[in-house]
């Protein structure tokens, strides 16, 4: 296990009290509102904040445990950080700031330049850091934050100082190289995108607590509490696309507007883009299919319907709409779905 | 536009006339004082007026103990500083407010509170007299610590700004990697607040510079042991006007030559 904590801390009247474990080699997405408490988990498992109650392991290491006494501090700890906006050392170059982890703790400089050329930032090294564009300070945090071997990465809002176009970009790369690095790695944010994915696993914070936890897919097909219901809901496809056609893992294709991605792409699918209909639909939606309806469930003033597929889908429509279609289990329907209405990640 | 480096000048509304004549009145009250210097110096006999061997005895002693205060502020006020910007402990605010009583006291007062504690007879002072012997007043020791005593508070309030303003995430990243305190504070905080420990030193070195109530009380008037270029100003009125105020234009000369090179704090310059 990269890390295993129960996380108990007091401020004012705000109490955090949280559960979390991240696997070696696992993405693990720590999804919360500003105020949930997202950055005291951070803060706490890194070294950088004291628990009031409970205990944190790292790797096989108790690093935090007040009942026991035990309070390990951040430079012990090996576990690396990456700053939201970085916090790259601005009087130091690019190599500098790479090796000073390996240079405090004793570790050869290799591991730097081995993470500098990984990250494809290692024409940077001579570089300061105000000389740097954002997608590569990001780069270079990371490259530093792993120079030092950590048993568990931590990455606060990793992709939150990005703009939008360097921000899919990096989204892209980042899962990638985060599979090079074969210890466990805990991200916070507050974009239920970053989220869905990079990680492998949400668990998601509300108020100073779990309020839902579970693989990437689940948290986002069955968002539990309304904040995540807001955010998501949406079906999460995994495939492969090609001009403009995504050829889904498990079968089935959708058309989709942006041609510009290819490779292993992530589709979302917001419930409400689908439309369902007794007769074979006539219109401009590039998707129509015909498939069976393998579930019902009722959320809030909608019936979430589940599609057999392929894809495996889920529609969001009016109860009205259910009793007008006759839609009842196993009942036979047909899906429109427009190629606008799906958006396509790098995965 | 023709050109796109030089901003237009922004229209504003005049300012008021009543604050304008003020502020002129401000600044002539300021400038005169230094004009009048300026003018009534004796330019032509300048050399041989700062060459006689009193002068250039009490403008060598002034450096050497000026910098040696400036030294000794930025030795024990940088930890000082550290502590009272990062570490919370009681009577936090107590102490902060003792750092600034220097500044706020009369500096003949400064000096005879250094008497009471390292006088030969003072708190501190019978033991080091009884026990090293070891005398501080009326040496040039002496005069470093009436000068350090003074100066010592603007490092302080420079340094302890500058740690507060930095983000304490490159502290935290440092920790992070694996950087132990000590190689935190060398390594990460030091160069980041390099700047402003310059013109804290700087400020520090110049405030000791013009030093006179504290020296002059504490460690006396003697040429050559404790008479530093103010204090020969002072003493050089009785005999010559000339030799005082040629002394003192090589004090305005410094304090100037240091505001200048502080030019990007304090007058508003950036760069």
């Amino acid at each position: 296990m990269s890390v295993s904590a129960r996380i108990v801390t007091r401020v004012g009247s705000f109490t955090l009290d949280a559960s979390i474990t991240c696997a070696p080699g696992e993405t693990v997405a720590l999804l919360g509102p500003n105020g949930a408490g997202k950055s005291t988990v951070l803060r706490t498992i890194a070294g950088l904040q004291s628990l009031s109650a409970g205990c944190i392991t790292v790797g096989d290491t108790v690093v935090d445990d007040p009942a026991a006494g035990v309070f390990v501090p951040a430079e012990r700890r090996r576990v690396g950080v990456v700053f939201q906006d970085y916090a790259l050392f601005p009087h130091m170059t690019v190599r500098e700031n790479v090796e000073f982890g390996p240079r405090s703790t004793g570790l050869p400089v290799t591991a730097a330049r081995h993470w500098l050329e990984v990250l494809g930032v290692a024409h940077l090294a001579d570089r300061r850091p105000p000389q740097l564009s954002g997608g590569q300070s990001q780069r270079v945090a990371l490259a530093r934050a792993l120079a030092t071997e950590p048993h568990l990465l931590l990455m606060d809002e990793p992709l939150a100082a990005l703009d939008a176009a360097t921000r899919m970009e990096v989204r892209g790369h980042l899962r990638h190289h985060l599979a090079e690095y074969r210890q466990g790695t805990l991200l916070v944010t507050h974009d239920p995108l970053d989220a869905l994915v990079l990680a492998d696993r949400i668990v998601v914070l509300e108020d100073g607590r779990v309020t839902q936890e579970g693989t990437t897919a689940q948290v986002a097909a069955q968002p539990r509490t309304d904040y995540l219901a807001a955010l998501l809901g949406v079906t999460l496809l995994r495939g492969r696309a090609t001009g403009g056609v995504v050829a889904c893992e498990g079968g089935g294709r959708l058309v989709v507007s942006d041609t510009t991605v290819s490779e292993e792409v992530i589709a979302l699918v917001r419930p409400q883009a689908i439309s369902l209909h007794r007769e074979r639909p006539e219109g401009s939606a590039r998707n129509t299919w015909h498939t069976t309806v393998t579930g019902l469930e009722v959320q809030g003033d909608q019936v979430r319907v589940s599609l057999a597929g392929p894809p495996p889908l889920v529609a969001a429509v009016t109860p009205a709409a259910v009793a007008d279609l006759g839609i009842t289990l196993g009942a036979e329907v047909w899906a429109s779905l427009k190629a606008t209405d799906i958006s396509v990640h790098p995965a | 536009m023709t050109s796109t480096t030089a901003e237009p000048r922004r229209r504003q509304a005049p300012a008021p006339g009543v604050v304008l004549v003020l502020a002129i009145v401000a600044l002539a009250f300021l400038g005169l004082p230094l004009i009048g210097l300026l003018l009534a110096a004796p330019w032509g006999q300048m050399t041989e007026l700062l060459t006689t061997p009193a002068a250039l005895e009490a403008l060598r002693l002034s450096l050497v103990t000026s910098i040696l205060a400036a030294a000794l502020a930025v030795v024990l006020g940088l930890p000082l500083a550290w502590l009272i910007a990062r570490r919370e402990f009681p009577g936090r605010n107590i102490v902060r407010g003792l750092v600034l009583i220097p500044l706020v006291l009369p500096p003949v007062v400064g000096g005879v509170t250094l008497l009471t504690a390292f006088g030969r007879r003072g708190l501190v002072g019978q033991y080091l007299f009884d026990w090293f012997g070891i005398q501080l007043p009326f040496s040039t020791a002496g005069v470093v610590l009436a000068e350090a005593f003074v100066a010592m508070p603007f490092l302080v309030i420079t340094v302890e700004g500058a740690l507060r303003s930095i983000d304490p995430r490159f502290e935290e990243a440092a920790r992070t990697l694996g950087a132990k305190p000590s190689r935190v504070l060398l390594r990460v905080t030091a160069p980041l607040i390099a700047p402003s420990l310059v013109a804290g030193a700087l400020l520090a070195w110049a405030r000791a510079l013009g030093e006179f109530g504290a020296t002059i009380t504490f460690a006396g008037n003697f040429p050559g042991v404790t008479q530093t270029l103010p204090l020969a100003v002072y003493s050089a009125l009785e005999v010559s006007r000339e030799e005082a105020i040629a002394l003192s234009v090589v004090l305005l000369g410094i304090s100037f030559a240091v505001l200048v090179s502080l030019r990007g704090r304090f007058l508003g310059g950036r760069g």
